[in-house]
């Protein structure tokens, strides 16, 4: 069984006059043990989807339908209660900034033994021992004094140790990362990323790693999702996508990656911008910015393909399939 | 801690000169006292020598330097009216109010913050939004008004508590005439602070409400629902704790709205209190118990905003290093 699968999953965004439509007939699973990463640019709806497995979009954001299973549990009609036992307990969340993560007025301690204490009955004590052996295992130095320090107190990279620390308290079966080394500069980001990844792997934890940078994903990721305006339109082992990416998309978003062997060129870019929840063009959404878009993209929406363990949904790649298929039919008869 | 003790030391000092030569300026202002002290009879020879007498036509400088030096030894001037020192004459008074701001910040305290918090998490509820407009209410009636009605109704119509007066007494250590340990002085405690207590609250609640709603928007609130902790550890101690920094702050600057709103509240009520005492020293233009009034009312002012500054400091860490210099 899946350790989380995520089907036909919709969210959107209830305002005054109209539903803004923030995610659209998403789907995953993700076993255990298993790293995915989501990429797309921002306002693709990552971070939604990140916070809509524990069920924490920000008002007015709501899961209009679809389904999040953890094994058989369904997430999606859980009560608060029921919600409480899995965050943290089963699913924990790394966020972008550690500056604004943790609780300013409350110690780093308190914040690690009230999530260990609000899941397990324990005494303050256990509680704090459990604490100092994470922030050991994250090598945060002198522990035990960090342990009575503020958040204030500790930099950027120490204080996402520490977040990391929280989430590893209860053994938890995925983290969400969202963004975890945006905030961070670029030395530290390299350690955080590191410090994840054999966490993860040492403990057999799975990973949602959401991120816009695919250097980041080809590093930690065994399987990716790109992501545009709400959807789904590519997914695959990371090493295909990168290397064979089939989306124009995501085949723009990684010609725009900065390469070392071309000195002295011009960054690539994909003209134009992400539209906007209320702005979503018709058909596929990327046809504005596609420099194949064809009068079917305009009013269309494209299936998903497969082949092998990936799965695109695009016209361009769909026509060029059947092509092959048609010269290999004629190959046949011939 | 003794840096940041020093430092609002001075600033005290600073804060008590200032007000010192205000109360001292408006001596002069407020009509002759060489007419108030001698009446009607005196001739003007015998008139001007008292004025040379008492150091009138000294220049305002040397005046105030004497003032000021008088002040600094405990000695405030004589009442007119009492013949008594001025200071004596307040300080006699100081416990009735300091009873009567002290019931009502505690009544403040303990309605508007759950009230505030209520208001913020459920913004949409029938009772935030009753609440909301209840505050708007109390905040654009005059107190006067709120305590006449009060006396109508509770006083005049159900008769259920009394409308004057402090009642009986006990004192207490032998410095201090209570109310607070008897039945009949805590009737009569119970309109005049719950004046007090609508005058202040609507502030409050509406500062905590979006305080705090501020506050839950904020990234570590929804770590900390991340981390599924339970709601009400979240918003009263996760929340809550961020919500009253500035509310601290703002609750120490309002101790002077306190003190004006005490001086109303106290004449509606003949409340023996320095509220009451004031208003009847402006009508005897009682000089010296005037600027008594409004030099131990300034010093009440300085002592509670240092208190709320070191409250602040011990909520909040990041000022706490900063008072160790670093």
């Amino acid at each position: 069984m899946n350790l989380l699968s995520v089907s036909n999953l919709n969210v959107s965004f209830r305002l005054k006059h109209q539903d803004l439509a923030a995610l659209i007939d998403i789907s995953f699973t993700l076993n255990r043990g298993e790293r995915i990463a989501i990429v797309g640019e921002s306002g693709a709806g990552k971070s939604v989807l990140g916070f809509s497995i524990v069920n924490l979009i920000g008002k007015p954001g709501h899961i209009e339908s679809g389904s999040i299973k953890l094994e058989n549990k369904e997430l999606t009609t859980m009560n608060l209660r029921q919600l409480q036992e899995v965050r943290g307990k089963r699913i924990a969340m790394i966020f972008q900034d550690p500056m604004m993560t943790l609780n300013p007025v409350i110690t780093i301690g308190d914040q690690l033994v009230e999530t260990i204490r609000s899941h397990t009955k324990i005494s303050y004590k256990d509680a704090r021992n459990i604490a100092i052996e994470k922030l050991h295992h994250v090598q945060i130095s002198s522990a035990e004094k960090r342990f009575y320090q503020y958040p204030h107190e500790l930099s950027g990279g120490m204080r996402q140790r520490v977040i990391i620390a929280s989430v590893l308290l209860l053994n938890p079966d995925i983290i969400i990362a969202d963004e975890p080394t945006t905030a961070l500069d670029v030395t530290i980001q390299a350690e955080i990323l590191q410090l994840l990844l054999t966490i993860c792997r040492d403990n057999g934890v799975a990973l949602v790693l959401i991120s816009h940078d695919l250097g980041v994903v080809s590093k930690v990721a065994e399987r990716t999702l790109v992501m545009y305006a709400g959807r789904v339109v590519e997914e695959g082992p990371t090493l295909e996508i990168i290397n064979d990416p089939q989306h124009p998309y995501t085949q723009g978003l990684l010609n725009a990656l900065p390469q070392m062997t071309l000195p002295g060129q011009r960054l690539n870019q994909i003209k134009g911008n992400m539209p906007s929840l209320a702005e979503r063009p018709t058909g596929c959404a990327f046809h504005p910015r596609c420099p194949y878009a064809t009068p079917r993209c305009k009013q269309e929406q494209p299936g998903f393909i497969h082949s092998g363990e990936s799965s695109v949904a695009c016209f361009m790649v769909e026509d060029m399939l059947s092509e092959f298929a048609d010269q290999s039919d004629q190959e046949v008869n011939e | 801690m003794l840096v940041f003790l020093l430092r609002r030391l001075m600033q005290a000092c600073f804060v008590m000169i200032i007000i010192s030569v205000i109360s001292f300026a408006i001596q002069g202002k407020l009509g002759d006292p060489v007419q108030q002290m001698v009446g009607m009879s005196a001739s003007p020879a015998e008139r001007a020598q008292l004025r040379e007498e008492l150091g009138l036509n000294d220049s305002f400088i040397s005046q105030y330097w004497r003032f000021a030096k008088n002040v600094v030894h405990g000695d405030l001037g004589m009442s007119y009216y009492y013949k008594e020192p001025a200071l004596d004459v307040i300080l006699k008074k100081l416990p009735a109010t300091l009873e009567l701001a002290f019931c009502a910040i505690i009544l403040v305290i303990l309605v508007a913050t759950p009230c505030g918090v209520i208001a913020a998490i459920r913004p949409r509820h029938l009772f935030s939004r009753f609440l909301m407009i209840l505050s708007s209410i109390g905040l654009s009636v005059p107190v006067f008004i709120v305590a006449i009605f009060l006396v109508y109704l509770f006083s005049v119509k159900l008769n259920m508590a009394p409308s004057f007066g402090r009642g009986q007494t006990t004192e207490v250590l032998g410095l201090w005439n209570s109310g607070l340990f008897n039945k009949d002085g805590l009737s009569h405690l119970i309109l005049p602070s719950l004046t007090l207590t609508i005058a202040l609250m609507p502030v409050f609640v509406r500062l905590i409400r979006a305080e705090m709603m501020e506050v839950l928007q904020s990234e570590y609130i929804r770590f900390a629902w991340s981390k599924g902790l339970s709601a009400p550890r979240i918003y009263f101690l996760h929340a809550l704790k961020n919500t009253m920094l500035p509310i601290i702050t703002v609750g120490g600057i309002q101790a002077g709205t306190l003190i004006a709103y005490t001086i109303l509240t106290e004449t509606i009520f003949q409340w023996p209190g320095m509220g009451f005492l004031f208003m009847d020293a402006v009508s005897r233009v009682d000089t010296p118990l005037i600027s008594a009034y409004l030099i131990v009312v300034g010093g009440l002012f300085v002592i509670t905003n240092t208190l709320v500054d070191l409250i602040y400091g011990l909520v909040n860490p990041t000022v706490r290093l900063a008072s160790h210099g670093l």
